[in-house]
C-alpha cells in the first residue's frame, strides 16, 4: 500500500527579552542554577505575574511576518499539572484566545513553493529545568529558565514529508531570527521542536492516528526522527496493528523513538483564565508601530536580490538566509564600488567555505566587509588577477591588513605593461622552438604550455587576458 | 490606653504621654495575658519593640507620619519578611516568608509597629476560624462561640483590645462576617483598591485585604496606607486615592439608601432583622431616604461563589508541593508519594474539600457546566448591583444570619458553613465594597450592619458609617473581662 | 448530582492529593451534596450572558522589559526542604 505522511509541527522561539515574561529576572543563559529565579518564578506564596511589553510586541511582530490576524483581545489561562520544573503546578499559557491567530509560511522543496498553514502562536512561560545526574538517588530541580517567554508556533497539518519539515522549520527558525525576536540557539533550546506524525494510506480523507515526538531539537533530528516515526508506524500498521496516540521521545543515541513514561496517563489540564492577569488588548496604533519597524523579510529580500543585483535564485536564497549575511553582502557590494557579481560569487563560495570550515558564523567572519569589498575592487579593476586575489584572502583571513596594503607589500600587482610582457614571450618562443614548431603545426594544446610558461615567469602577476591575445599574436605564421 | 481610638494614641505620642515602645509592651502584655482567645498565630515581640524604638526615635524627632509608633496586627495572611507565615496551615508551619506583601510595606513605611500575625481560616476557607491548623480563635464575647472567619483572629483582637487595628481579608465576607460576629468594623474595598502582592491566594479574582478597626473613623486611617495602586499586582487598580478621613463629617442629609428585598426574607432570624431596621431607623432621623430595590439573581450567588474560589484555589494551591518551601513528608518514595503525601498531609479537610470541587468544575468536560456557568451568573449578579447602585447610594442590610454560633456547631456540615455567607459573597463576585459595622446586640452577642457602596466609594461608606457611630456607641462597648 | 468514590479518587489524583481511604466516602458525600448546591445555577438561563472574569472591565497593564531582580538564592533556598549545589532536590524524575 501507498503511505501518505501527515506532518504538524510546534515549535517553541524563546524570546529575546532581557527580563522573564511575568517577572523581573534575568533571562540570560547559562547562570548558575537558581541564581535568576525569583520569588515570581519559583512560584512563593501571594506573588502575582505581571507581563513584559517586549513579549508582546515581539509576538504581535511574528503575527505581521507571517501575515496572521492579530487578537485585539487575548487571554492568559492556567494549564494545571503537576512536575517539579513547573513551580507554580500551573503554566501560564493562551488556550482560548491566542494573541496571534491563523497565518502562514511559504517553504521551498525541490524548487516548488508550498504554502504551510499557522494554524496559531501564542505566549506563555517556560519551565524550569529537571537534572538527572545522580543526587543520590534524587533529581535536580533549576528554575533560571521558569518564566522565560516562549512562543508556541503551532502549525497546520500541512507537511507530507520530513524534508518539508525541515524546510518548514528552517523558514520559521530565519524568520525569527530576522525579526530579532529569537536568537534560534538550538543548542540552549532557544528554538525547539515537536512534531505530530501520522500516516494514512494515499488517498484517504481521514487522518490517522497521531503521535507526538518531543526532544528533536536540531534540524538533523528531526528529520531522522519523524522518518523513523514514519517508519515505525506504517511497520505496526502493515502487521496489523493499530497506532497509539501518545508522546514519544527521540533518543538521539539509540536513534530510535519510545513512549515517554512522565505522559504516559492523559493529562486533563484544567485551563482556565487565569485570574491573576487581565485580558491583553492590542490596540492599532501598537500595531501600526510594530508593522513600521519590521524589518524587510527574507522572501522579499531575495525577491529584491535577484531583481535588483541581478543573481539567480539559487545565491540569492543563500545570500538572504540570515539577516546578518543579507547584510554582509550589501555592504561588500557597496565597498566593492558595486561589483556585484563578484560580490555574490566570493562571499557565497570562498567566504562561506571559510567559515564553514572553522565553524564561524558571518558575525564571526575575520574579513569584515569593507576589506573584503576591498579585495574585490581590485579583482574588478584587472589589479590583481582571480589566482592571485585567492592568495591575497588567504592573507587577509589571518592579518588586519587590506587588499591594497597586501598587494603592494608583497609586489602582486598584475604586470599591465604590455612591452614587458612582450619582451618575456619574446624569449619563451625564442627558446622553445621546438613547441613552436608543434603548435604551428596544428597541436593547439601546446597553447597552453606557452601560457604556463608566461605566467611562471611573472609569478602571476600578468593578466590571463592579456597574455592570451598577446600570445595568439605572435605565434601567428 | 488599650480603649484608646488611633487617633488618640497618635495624639498621646506625639504628647509623649506614653512611648510607643510603652505602648506596644502594654498591647503585647495583653495579648500574653488572653493567649487563650488563640486570637494570635505568631507574638513578633522582638519585632514589634525594635519598631517601637525606632518609631520613638522618629516621634522625638519630629518626622512621624500618623500611624509612627501604632501597634497593629497583620493577618496572617500576608507574608511578612523573616517572620513566619502560615495562612493558618501546617503546610506553611514552616515558612518564614522571604518578602513583605505590598500592605506590609506601606504599613513599615508608615512607621506602624507590627504585635504578631493573626489567626485566621486555613487559607481564608472557613467562616468560623475553626479550620485553622492551630486550632479556632475565641469569640471574646463568648469564648463558646467562634469570632467567624475567616479573619476571626483580627476581628477577635481587636473586639478584645489586643491591638487597636488589623488587617483582613475578604473573599466572601472574611473582613465583614468576623467584624459583625465580634462586634467590630471592618472594610472590604473595592477589588483592585489594596494591592494582593504578598497576600496569599485563596480565589484571585474575589480577594482583597482591608482595615478592621473598631471604628470608621479608624479604619479610614488604615485603609489610607493600604490602599493604592502597585506595580507588581497586575489587577491592582490605577484609581486615585482620596483622603478617606476627609468626608467623614459631612452629614448624611439625603442619602440614598437601598434595601435588597432579597436581603430581608423570611430566612432572616427576627432578632436580627429588628436590629437592623432600628439601625435604618437612625439612618432616616440621620437624614437619609429608604427605598427598596430588587437583585433577582441574588440567590445564586452561593453557589456561583463557591464554583469560582473553588476552582481558583484548586489552581492557587498546587504550588504547594513540598518542592521549594513549606512542608514535605518523610521518607517520599517517589515524585508521586511525595506530592499526594505532603499535601494530603498538611492540607485541611476543608482546604481539601474546596480543591477536589474545584479540580472537579475544571476539569474535562464539566468545565462549562460549572465554571463558565458560574462566571456568566457572576455576570447577572454584577449588573444586579450596577443596577441598583444607580438608583441609590448606598445599599444595606444584615451581614449575617445569625450571630455568632457555637464553635464546633457546624464543622460537621461544610454546606451549612457556605450559608452563612449568604449575604456577603455576592459583593465579592461584583467586586464591590462593603462595610460591617456594629448595631446592636442579640442575647448580649453583637450583630453587624452591611452598607455596600458602588466601586472606589470607599469614603462614602466610611462616610455612611461615621454618622451612625457618631450618634450610636454600639461600637464603644467592650465585651466583659476585655474592658 | 451525585459522584461516587471512585470519581472522587479520580479527581484527588488530579489534584496530587492524598485522601484516607477511610475518608473517601465523607468526602464523596460532602462533594455530592456541594454539586447538589451549585447545580441551582442551572436554573437560571444564562445563554446570552458574557462570562465574567474579573470584578473590573480592566485590561493588563504592560511592564517595561528590564532586569529588576538580583540573586537571592540563598535566602530563598534557606527554607526549601531539600537542595543541594544550588539545586532543589526532588525524588527521581523520570521523563
Amino acid at each position: 500500500m501507498e503511505w501518505e505522511v501527515v506532518i504538524g509541527l510546534e515549535i517553541h522561539a524563546q524570546l529575546a527579552t532581557k527580563s522573564k515574561i511575568f517577572s523581573g529576572a534575568s533571562t540570560a543563559y547559562g547562570a548558575q542554577p537558581n541564581t535568576q529565579a525569583c520569588a515570581v518564578d519559583l512560584g512563593f506564596p501571594g506573588v502575582l505575574p505581571v507581563l513584559n511589553q517586549e513579549a508582546v510586541r515581539m509576538a504581535v511582530k511574528f503575527g505581521l511576518a507571517i501575515d496572521a490576524e492579530i487578537a485585539p483581545y487575548s487571554v492568559f489561562a492556567r494549564k494545571n499539572y503537576f512536575y517539579p520544573d513547573l513551580p507554580k503546578g500551573y503554566q501560564i499559557s493562551q488556550f482560548e484566545l491566542p494573541i496571534v491567530g491563523p497565518g502562514h509560511i511559504d517553504i521551498e522543496v525541490d524548487g516548488n513553493i508550498k504554502r504551510i498553514g499557522v494554524t496559531r502562536a501564542h505566549l506563555e512561560e517556560d519551565a524550569g529545568k529537571s537534572l538527572h545526574a545522580d543526587f543520590h538517588g534524587l533529581t535536580g530541580i533549576d528554575l533560571n529558565r521558569a518564566g522565560t517567554p516562549l512562543l508556541e508556533i503551532v502549525s497546520e497539518p500541512d507537511m507530507r514529508s520530513a524534508k518539508e519539515a525541515v524546510a518548514y522549520m528552517r523558514k520559521l527558525h530565519e524568520l525569527v531570527r530576522y525579526l530579532e525576536i529569537c536568537d534560534g540557539n538550538m543548542q540552549e533550546g532557544s528554538f525547539r521542536c515537536d512534531a505530530n506524525v501520522s500516516v494514512r494510506p494515499k488517498g484517504q480523507q481521514e487522518l490517522g492516528t497521531r503521535t507526538e515526538l518531543k526532544n528533536i531539537n536540531s534540524f538533523r533530528f528531526v528529520e531522522r526522527a519523524i522518518n523513523h516515526e514514519v517508519e515505525r508506524q506504517i511497520d505496526v500498521i502493515e502487521n496489523g496493528g493499530t497506532i497509539i496516540q501518545e508522546t514519544r521521545l527521540y533518543d538521539a543515541d539509540a536513534d530510535e523513538t519510545r513512549p515517554m513514561r512522565s505522559k504516559e496517563e492523559a493529562n486533563d489540564y484544567r485551563y482556565f483564565p487565569d485570574p491573576d492577569l487581565l485580558p491583553v488588548y492590542i490596540e492599532d496604533s501598537l500595531k501600526e508601530q510594530v508593522k513600521s519597524e519590521l524589518p524587510e523579510l527574507p522572501a522579499a529580500k531575495k525577491e529584491r536580490f535577484m531583481s535588483q543585483f541581478g543573481l539567480d535564485q539559487e545565491t540569492a536564497g543563500i545570500l538572504t538566509s540570515t539577516r546578518e549575511l543579507a547584510h554582509f553582502f550589501e555592504l561588500t557590494v557597496e565597498a566593492s564600488d558595486n561589483a556585484v557579481k563578484l560580490a555574490a560569487n566570493w562571499i557565497s563560495g570562498d567566504l562561506l567555505g571559510a567559515l564553514n570550515k572553522q565553524s564561524l558564523d558571518i558575525t564571526e567572519s575575520p574579513i569584515d566587509p569593507v576589506r573584503l569589498g576591498g579585495l574585490i575592487k581590485r579583482i574588478s579593476d584587472n589589479t590583481i588577477s582571480g589566482k592571485i586575489a585567492k592568495q591575497v584572502f588567504e592573507t587577509m583571513w589571518h592579518g588586519q591588513d587590506s587588499a591594497d596594503d597586501i598587494i603592494e607589500a608583497q609586489g602582486l600587482k598584475q604586470i599591465t605593461d604590455s612591452g614587458a610582457i612582450e619582451a618575456i614571450i619574446d624569449t619563451i618562443i625564442a627558446n622553445n622552438p621546438k613547441q613552436v614548431e608543434q603548435y604551428l603545426g596544428g597541436k593547439e594544446k601546446v597553447f597552453g604550455f606557452f601560457v604556463g610558461q608566461v605566467m611562471k615567469e611573472t609569478q602571476g602577476k600578468a593578466s590571463p587576458a592579456e597574455v592570451n591575445k598577446m600570445l595568439k599574436q605572435k605565434l601567428k605564421k | 490606653m488599650h480603649n484608646k481610638t488611633l487617633i488618640e494614641l497618635a495624639a498621646g505620642l506625639r504628647s509623649h504621654s506614653y512611648s510607643s515602645v510603652e505602648l506596644t509592651q502594654h498591647f503585647l502584655n495583653r495579648i500574653q495575658q488572653h493567649r487563650d482567645l488563640n486570637a494570635f498565630i505568631t507574638v513578633s515581640e522582638d519585632i514589634a519593640l525594635q519598631q517601637a524604638e525606632q518609631a520613638d526615635k522618629k516621634l522625638a524627632s519630629g518626622d512621624a507620619g500618623f500611624l509612627t509608633g501604632i501597634p497593629l496586627a497583620q493577618k496572617d495572611i500576608f507574608c511578612t519578611d523573616g517572620v513566619k507565615t502560615t495562612c493558618g496551615s501546617k503546610i506553611l508551619d514552616n515558612f518564614i516568608a522571604p518578602y513583605n506583601a505590598t500592605v506590609v510595606e506601606k504599613f513599615n513605611d508608615a512607621g506602624a509597629v507590627m504585635l504578631g500575625k493573626l489567626n485566621m481560616d486555613e487559607f481564608a476557607m472557613g467562616s468560623s476560624n475553626e479550620t485553622s491548623f492551630y486550632g479556632a480563635s475565641k469569640n471574646p464575647w463568648n469564648s463558646d462561640t467562634v469570632p467567624g472567619g475567616s479573619s476571626g483572629g483580627s476581628a477577635a483582637a481587636i473586639a478584645a483590645r489586643l491591638t487597636p487595628a488589623a488587617t483582613g481579608t475578604d473573599t466572601g465576607g472574611s473582613i465583614r462576617q468576623p467584624a459583625a460576629l465580634c462586634g467590630i468594623t471592618g472594610l472590604k474595598p473595592t477589588y483592585g483598591r489594596v494591592s494582593r502582592y504578598g497576600m496569599i491566594a485563596y480565589a484571585s479574582s474575589l480577594d482583597q485585604g482591608g482595615p478592621m478597626a473598631r471604628s470608621a473613623a479608624d479604619a479610614a486611617w488604615l485603609l489610607q496606607v493600604m490602599a493604592g495602586f502597585d506595580e507588581k499586582d497586575s489587577t491592582s487598580v490605577d484609581h486615585p486615592v482620596p483622603d478617606y478621613s476627609a468626608d467623614l463629617n459631612q452629614p448624611l442629609q439625603g442619602l440614598k439608601i437601598g434595601l435588597p428585598e432579597q436581603f430581608f426574607s423570611d430566612d432572616l432570624d427576627q432578632a436580627i432583622a429588628t436590629v437592623i431596621q432600628e439601625a435604618i431607623d437612625e439612618y432616616k432621623k440621620l437624614g437619609a431616604e429608604i427605598k427598596s430595590v430588587s437583585m433577582p439573581h441574588l440567590e445564586f450567588a452561593i453557589p456561583a461563589y463557591y464554583v469560582i474560589a473553588s476552582a481558583e484555589c484548586s489552581s492557587n494551591l498546587s504550588r504547594y508541593d513540598g518542592v521549594r518551601f513549606g512542608y514535605r513528608c518523610q521518607n517520599p518514595k517517589d515524585l508521586e508519594d511525595m506530592y499526594t503525601r505532603s499535601r494530603g498531609e498538611a492540607f485541611g479537610a476543608e482546604v481539601k474539600r474546596r480543591i477536589l470541587m474545584g479540580t472537579y468544575a475544571l476539569s474535562a468536560g464539566y468545565y462549562d457546566a460549572y465554571y463558565l456557568k458560574a462566571q456568566k451568573v457572576r455576570r447577572l449578579i454584577s449588573n444586579d448591583f450596577k443596577q441598583a447602585l444607580s438608583e441609590v447610594d448606598v445599599l444595606m442590610g444584615p451581614v449575617s444570619p445569625s450571630t455568632a454560633f457555637k464553635l464546633g456547631e457546624k464543622t460537621g456540615d461544610p454546606i451549612q458553613m457556605y450559608l452563612s455567607d449568604i449575604y456577603t459573597i455576592a459583593i465579592n463576585l461584583a467586586g464591590l465594597p462593603a462595610m460591617s459595622i456594629p448595631a446592636g446586640f442579640v442575647n448580649d452577642m453583637p450583630v453587624g450592619l452591611h452598607i455596600i457602596g458602588n466601586y472606589f466609594e470607599e469614603a462614602k461608606l466610611l462616610q455612611t458609617a461615621h454618622q451612625y457611630q457618631l450618634v450610636t456607641d454600639w461600637h464603644q462597648r467592650s465585651p466583659h473581662g476585655f474592658e | 448530582m451525585s459522584l461516587t468514590a471512585d470519581d472522587v479518587k479520580k479527581i484527588a489524583h488530579l489534584a496530587r492529593l492524598g485522601i484516607d481511604q477511610q475518608n473517601i466516602d465523607n468526602y464523596t458525600q460532602d462533594l455530592s451534596r456541594m454539586l447538589d448546591l451549585m447545580t441551582q445555577m442551572n436554573d437560571l438561563n444564562t445563554d446570552d450572558v458574557a462570562p465574567m472574569a474579573h470584578p473590573l472591565d480592566q485590561q493588563q497593564r504592560l511592564r517595561p522589559d528590564e532586569v529588576t531582580e538580583p540573586n537571592q538564592r540563598e535566602k530563598f533556598q534557606s527554607i526549601a526542604p531539600q537542595v543541594e549545589n544550588g539545586l532543589y532536590l526532588v525524588p527521581k524524575v523520570i521523563d
